[in-house]
C-alpha cells in the first residue's frame, strides 16, 4: 500500500467518525471536552458557527453523528452526542456578545431567500455577517419553517426557537417579510436581487388513493397539514380512535400529538416491516412508550364510512419476499382483511416537492422528478444566480443537512457576488497540535471511561400527556453531561506516527488495548488487512500506512477501534507517536477560509 | 501518565479453549521504560499461555531482582507469583516445585540476576532439571542499577559513557547445554513470530527449559557499539530454525520444503516442528549444538531458534523419588510418619 497522504486533512478527518459523518462538520469532541470542563458557553459556540441552532438541533437532529461514533464500535452504544448538545445550549451564559458583529458598513450586494427554514436562515446568518443586506420571505407569521410548524412543542419548545431565529433575524443585516408568499421567481428576480436563494422545503403531503377517501374526508387529514394546524393552536382536539398511517418521523409526531389532544387509541399502521420504518429507532421507541402499538404488513385498502362520516379502515396483510435480485416485495398473505375502527386517520406516507410559484420558462431546469437541475456541491442552478438547498434541493431531508446546505449556497454565493469560480471552494481551516504536556502528561483528559449510554431523564408520563406543549425530554444535568461527555474518545486527538524517530521496539504494538497498530512487510490492501495483529474487517475504516523504517517494513495502523487512549504515545521511548488534536472547521463565508479575510 | 490499561478491548478479541482472551491474561500496567525489551517478552509470555490455554492460576512467575525480574507483575495477572532476592530465584523456586509439582514454573531473570550475583543459582537449578522454563532477559547491563556492564556483555562493548568491555562474557546458552538443560533456545524480544512459539515449546517441555532472550535496554545499552542494541541484535540475528508448536498430528503443509523440517513429540504429546534454516543444526543432538554455537559465536553471530530438545527430558523429582502429590494435599501422617519411619531411614543410611 502507499503510505498516508497525509498533506490533505482527509485521512485525520475521516478518524474523527462524528465530524465526518455530520454534514455541517461539527468539531464534536471538541465542544464535548468543553462540556466536561464545564464551559458551556464555549461548547455552544462551537455549535453556533457550525450548525446554526444548536439549541433546537440538541433536541431535534437526526443525528448521523451517532451510527457513525466510534464509541458503538467498542461497546454498546455511541455516545449522547445530540443531547450533550443540549446541555451547551441550556447550560450556556449570554452567547450575544460573542456573536460576530453584524458590519454596519455594507457591501451593497442584495440577496433573497424564499423560506424562513433553516436553510435560508444559514444562509442569511453566513451572508449578513459578512455585509450582505439578505431578504427573508416566509408564507407563514414567523421564522424558522418546519421547525415551528411541523416539528411539536414537546420535542421543541418555542422559546428554543424564538431565540435561535432570533440571533439571525434580530441582530441587522436580515431584513424578514413574513406572511409574504413568493408567488413568482421571475418577479423576485426582477427586483434586481444580486441572487435569491431557494429554501422553501417540501411542502406537499402525499395523498392517500384508496375507495373511500373522498366521502370521509372530513376525518382524514394529511399529516403536515394537520400538525401545522396543531402547531398554530387551530386544531386543539381529536377523535379517541386515531389511525395514523406511514412509518417515518412525521407518522411518529402525528401519533404522539394526537395522544395528547385527546387520542385515547391511537394506533401506527405501516405497509412494510417495523425494522424497515424510515423512522429514526428512538422516535419509534418514545411512540411505543407513551402507548401506542405500531402495526407492520398491513396495506391500506378501503375507508368505511357511514353517513359521511368515516368509521373505519380496511387493510390487506401482506408479507416479505424477496426476489433473486434480493428486491423486497410486499405480497398478500391470503389471510383475511381486517377492519380497524376509527374516528380520525391520519396520513403520514411522505412528503413531495412542489415549485409552482417558480416559471418553467426563465432558463431554470427541473429534472424528471420536478427537482431543480443543480450543481450537488455548488448548489447553483442553471440559472447562475439563483441557488436551492434544504428540502427544496434534493427532496426531504432534515435540518443538519439544510444548514449544511446552507453555509455552501452562503459560500457560493458570496463567490457569485464577487464574479469569481463557484467551484473554486475555499478550504477547510485546519489546526495540528501536540497535546503533550510533559512526559507522559496530555493536555486532553486520556483515561477511558468505561460507563454505558446514560440515559436522558423524561418528565413523567401522565404529565406529558396531558399538554402538547410540555416538553417530554427533560435533558441531562450536569452531572448526567459530566458523566456522559467522559465517554467520549477524543477521536480528534489524532495519533501521529513518525517513522524517523522508531527504533522498532514494538512497546506501542504490546501495549495498545485495541490492537491497533502491526509493523509487516508491505503488501496490497486487501492482503495487508488480514495481516495485521487484529484483522481490518471494516472497510469503512482506513489504515495508517507508513514507511521509512529501518527494517524496511511498514507501520500499519487499522483506525477502526482505536481508543485514543494515548498509550502508544506513552510507552514509546523515542516520541515516534505523539497525539495530535486536529481541529478542523469547514470554510464559512464570514470566517476563516472565506475570500473577504484571504484577499 | 496511565496506569490503567482500559478494558475495553477489539470486538473481534479471539478466546482459547477457557473462553479467555489475550487481555485476560495481562498483568497492571508496566512500569519500565518506554521501549524496554522487556515488556516485549512481558507480551509474548502473555500470548504464549494464552494460545496454550493454560489457566492462569496454575501458573506459578517466581523472579529475582533486576528490571527483568519486575515484569511478572506486568503479565499473568492471575497467577501466583513470588518476587525473591537478587540471583535467588532459582532456589526459591526449586523449593516451590519440591512442594507442588502441579504448578507450571516460570522463572523469569535478568543476566545480572542469572551470570553475576545468581550464576551459582542458574548452575545447579540447571544440573538438576528443576522441571520449569527459565527465561533470561539479556541485555547486557544491570537496568535497574543503572547501566553497569553485566556478565553477559560482550568483550569490545561499550557503555554508553564510552568505557569498554573488557572482561570476556559468560554465554548462558552453552553453559545451559553444558550443565544438562534439556531445553535450549535463544530469542531476541524483537521477533515475536520467534519467541512467542520458544516459550511454548518451553512451557510444554517437561524438564528444565532455558530462553536465552536477548532484551535491549533502551535506557543503558542502546547505542552505537552496544552489542545488545535492537539495530546490532537485527543485523547479527541469525535463526536456525522456526518453531511450531502443535497438539495434533496437524499434517505438514506444503509451506515447509520436504527434508527441510525436524519434528519432536514431547512427553505431554505436543509436537515441535522445526523448519530448518541452516544445513549443518541438528537440534537434537547436544554436542552438536554446541560446537555449533561456538561456530558461529567466532563469526559474529547470534545465533537464535530452538538449539537443543531432549524429548525424554527427567526431572528433579524422578531423580529424587519424591512423592507426586503436592504436599499440602497430604495429611499430617504421610508428612510426619513417626519415629519409627525416622528410625528405619536412619538404619538404611548407616
Ligand atoms: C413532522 C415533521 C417532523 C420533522 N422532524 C424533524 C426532526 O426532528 N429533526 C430534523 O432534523 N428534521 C425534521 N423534519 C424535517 C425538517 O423539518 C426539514 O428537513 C427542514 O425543516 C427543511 O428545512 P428547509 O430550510 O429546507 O425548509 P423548511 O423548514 O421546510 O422551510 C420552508 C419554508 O418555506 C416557506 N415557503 C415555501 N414556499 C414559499 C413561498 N413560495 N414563499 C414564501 N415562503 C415559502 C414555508 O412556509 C416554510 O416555512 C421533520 C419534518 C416533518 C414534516
Ligand atoms: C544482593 C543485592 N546486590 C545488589 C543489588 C543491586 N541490584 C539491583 S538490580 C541489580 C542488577 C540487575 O541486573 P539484571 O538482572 O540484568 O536486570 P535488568 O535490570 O538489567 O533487567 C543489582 C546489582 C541488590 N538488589 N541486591
Ligand atoms: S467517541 Fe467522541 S470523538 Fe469519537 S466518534 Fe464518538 S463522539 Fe466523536
Ligand atoms: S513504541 Fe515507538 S519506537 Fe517503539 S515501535 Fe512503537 S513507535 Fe516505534
Ligand atoms: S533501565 Fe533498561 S532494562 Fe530497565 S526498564 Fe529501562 S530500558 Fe528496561
Ligand atoms: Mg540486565
Amino acid at each position: 500500500m502507499r503510505p498516508t497522504d497525509l498533506t490533505t486533512p482527509t485521512h485525520f478527518h475521516k478518524v474523527v467518525d462524528c465530524q465526518w459523518a455530520c454534514p455541517a462538520h461539527t468539531p464534536v469532541p471538541e465542544y464535548i471536552r468543553l462540556i466536561a470542563a464545564g464551559r458551556y458557553t464555549d461548547a455552544y459556540m462551537i455549535n453556533w458557527h457550525s450548525n446554526v441552532f444548536p439549541g433546537i438541533l440538541g433536541r431535534t437532529c437526526d443525528r448521523p453523528c451517532e451510527p457513525a461514533c466510534r464509541r458503538g464500535r467498542v461497546e454498546e452504544e455511541p455516545v449522547a452526542i445530540c443531547r450533550l448538545k443540549r446541555v451547551a445550549a441550556d447550560n450556556k451564559e449570554e452567547v450575544l456578545s460573542r456573536m460576530p458583529p453584524v458590519p454596519a458598513l455594507k457591501n451593497g450586494k442584495r440577496i433573497a431567500c424564499v423560506g424562513a427554514g433553516p436553510a435560508s436562515l444559514t444562509v442569511a446568518r453566513d451572508l449578513a455577517l459578512l455585509g450582505y443586506e439578505v431578504h427573508v420571505y416566509d408564507a407563514e407569521a414567523r421564522g424558522g419553517g418546519f421547525m415551528w410548524t411541523q416539528i411539536p412543542r414537546f420535542r421543541l419548545p418555542e422559546s428554543v426557537i424564538e431565540e435561535e431565529v432570533g440571533y439571525i433575524t434580530g441582530r441587522g443585516g436580515v431584513v424578514t417579510h413574513y406572511n409574504h408568499r413568493v408567488q413568482s421567481l421571475k418577479a423576485l428576480l426582477d427586483e434586481g436581487f444580486d441572487a435569491v436563494f431557494v429554501g422553501c422545503g417540501a411542502p406537499r403531503g402525499r395523498e392517500l388513493d384508496v375507495p373511500g377517501r373522498q366521502e370521509a374526508a372530513a376525518n382524514i387529514h394529511i399529516g403536515i397539514e394537520w400538525l401545522a394546524k396543531v402547531s398554530f393552536g387551530h386544531v386543539e382536539r381529536v377523535g379517541k380512535r386515531v389511525i395514523v398511517l406511514g412509518g417515518g418521523n412525521t407518522a411518529m409526531d402525528c401519533c404522539r400529538s394526537a395522544r395528547r389532544l385527546g387520542g385515547e387509541d391511537v394506533k401506527v399502521i405501516v405497509r412494510s416491516g417495523f425494522e424497515e420504518m424510515k423512522a429514526s429507532p428512538w422516535e419509534k421507541e418514545d411512540a411505543m412508550r407513551e402507548g401506542i402499538p405500531i402495526l407492520n404488513y398491513l396495506v391500506p385498502k378501503r375507508v368505511l364510512h357511514e353517513n359521511g362520516r368515516l368509521t373505519g379502515m380496511v387493510f390487506e396483510k401482506v408479507k416479505a419476499e424477496y426476489d433473486a435480485k434480493g428486491r423486497r416485495n410486499l405480497v398478500p398473505t391470503g389471510e383475511p382483511d381486517v377492519t380497524y375502527d376509527c374516528d380520525d386517520v391520519l396520513v403520514a406516507i411522505g412528503q413531495e416537492n412542489a415549485f409552482p410559484w417558480i416559471e418553467r420558462d426563465i432558463g431554470l431546469e427541473f429534472d424528471r422528478w420536478g427537482l431543480p437541475k443543480l450543481d450537488p456541491v455548488t448548489l447553483q442552478s442553471t440559472l447562475p444566480n439563483v441557488f436551492f438547498g434544504g428540502d427544496a434541493a434534493f427532496g426531504p431531508k432534515n435540518i443538519i443537512w439544510a444548514v449544511a446546505h446552507g453555509h455552501e449556497a452562503a459560500v457560493s454565493i458570496d463567490l457569485h457576488c464577487r464574479g469569481e469560480d463557484v467551484r473554486d471552494r475555499p478550504d477547510p481551516h485546519v489546526r495540528m497540535a501536540s497535546q503533550k504536556m510533559g512526559i507522559h502528561e496530555w493536555s486532553y483528559d486520556n483515561d477511558v471511561s468505561i460507563d454505558l449510554r446514560y440515559k436522558v431523564p423524561h418528565v413523567e408520563e401522565r404529565l406529558a400527556l396531558r399538554d402538547i406543549r410540555v416538553e417530554v425530554e427533560l435533558g441531562y444535568d450536569r452531572e448526567l453531561a459530566y458523566k456522559e461527555a467522559q465517554r467520549c474518545l477524543n477521536c480528534d486527538v489524532q495519533t501521529v506516527f513518525n517513522a524517523k524517530l522508531c527504533i522498532e521496539c514494538d512497546g506501542c504494538v504490546d501495549i495498545c488495548p485495541t490492537d491497533c497498530i502491526t509493523f509487516t512487510e508491505n503488501g496490497e490492501e486487501d492482503d495487508l488487512r488480514t495481516r495485521l495483529k487484529a484483522p481490518a474487517i471494516n472497510r469503512s475504516q482506513d489504515l495508517y500506512v507508513a514507511d521509512g523504517l529501518k527494517t524496511g517494513r511498514v507501520m500499519v495502523k487499522d483506525e477502526d477501534v482505536c481508543l485514543h487512549c494515548g498509550l502508544c504515545a506513552e510507552r514509546c521511548p523515542t516520541g515516534a507517536w505523539d497525539m495530535q488534536k486536529f481541529y478542523l472547521e469547514t470554510a464559512k463565508t464570514y470566517a476563516n477560509g472565506a475570500r473577504a479575510c484571504r484577499s | 501518565m496511565s496506569y490503567l490499561k482500559p478494558t475495553l478491548h477489539h470486538p473481534k478479541l479471539p478466546t482459547n479453549a477457557l473462553g479467555l482472551t489475550r487481555r485476560d491474561y495481562e498483568g497492571s500496567i508496566s512500569t519500565l521504560c518506554a521501549g524496554c525489551g522487556h515488556d516485549s517478552i512481558s507480551a509474548a509470555i502473555v500470548q504464549a499461555v494464552w494460545e496454550l490455554s493454560i489457566p492462569p492460576h496454575r501458573v506459578a512467575k517466581l523472579s529475582g531482582i533486576g528490571c527483568s525480574s519486575k515484569t511478572p507483575d506486568y503479565f499473568l495477572g492471575a497467577s501466583h507469583g513470588f518476587n525473591s532476592v537478587h540471583g535467588r530465584m532459582p532456589s526459591v523456586l526449586t523449593g516451590a516445585n519440591l512442594a507442588n509439582r502441579e504448578l507450571i514454573y516460570l522463572g523469569v531473570s535478568g543476566d545480572g540476576d542469572s551470570a553475576s550475583i545468581g550464576l551459582g543459582q542458574f548452575a545447579h537449578l540447571m544440573r538438576r532439571g528443576v522441571n520449569m522454563t527459565y527465561i533470561v532477559e539479556n541485555n547486557g547491563v544491570y537496568g535497574l542499577t543503572k547501566g553497569q556492564f553485566s556478565a553477559t556483555s560482550d568483550k569490545g562493548s561499550k557503555a554508553k559513557k564510552g568505557a569498554v568491555n573488557t572482561d570476556e562474557p559468560i554465554d548462558l546458552v552453552a553453559l545451559a547445554l553444558e550443565l544438562g538443560a534439556t531445553y535450549v533456545a535463544r530469542s531476541f524480544s524483537g521477533d515475536k513470530d520467534q519467541l512467542v512459539p520458544l516459550i511454548k515449546g518451553a512451557l510444554t517441555h517437561q524438564g528444565v527449559a532455558f530462553i536465552d532472550c536477548i532484551s535491549p535496554c533502551v535506557a543503558f545499552n542502546n547505542h552505537e557499539g552496544s552489542t545488545k542494541s535492537y539495530d546490532y541484535v537485527r543485523e547479527h540475528n541469525e535463526a536456525v530454525n522456526r518453531l511450531d508448536v502443535f497438539f495434533d498430528r496437524t499434517p505438514i503443509t506444503a509451506s515447509y520444503a520436504p527434508g527441510e523440517v525436524t519434528e519432536v513429540t514431547q512427553h505431554d504429546g505436543s509436537l515441535l516442528r522445526m523448519r530448518k534454516l541452516h544445513e549443518d543444526h541438528d537440534p537434537t543432538d547436544r554436542v552438536a549444538a554446541l560446537n555449533y554455537l561456538a561456530r558461529h559465536k567466532a563469526m559474529g553471530e547470534i545465533v537464535t531458534g530452538l538449539l537443543y530438545i531432549d524429548p525424554h527430558p527427567e526431572d528433579l523429582h524422578d531423580h529424587l523419588g519424591t512423592v507426586a502429590t503436592p504436599l499440602n494435599r497430604l495429611d499430617d501422617a504421610a508428612l510426619c510418619p513417626g519415629s519409627a519411619a525416622l528410625e528405619k531411614i536412619n538404619a538404611a543410611l548407616r
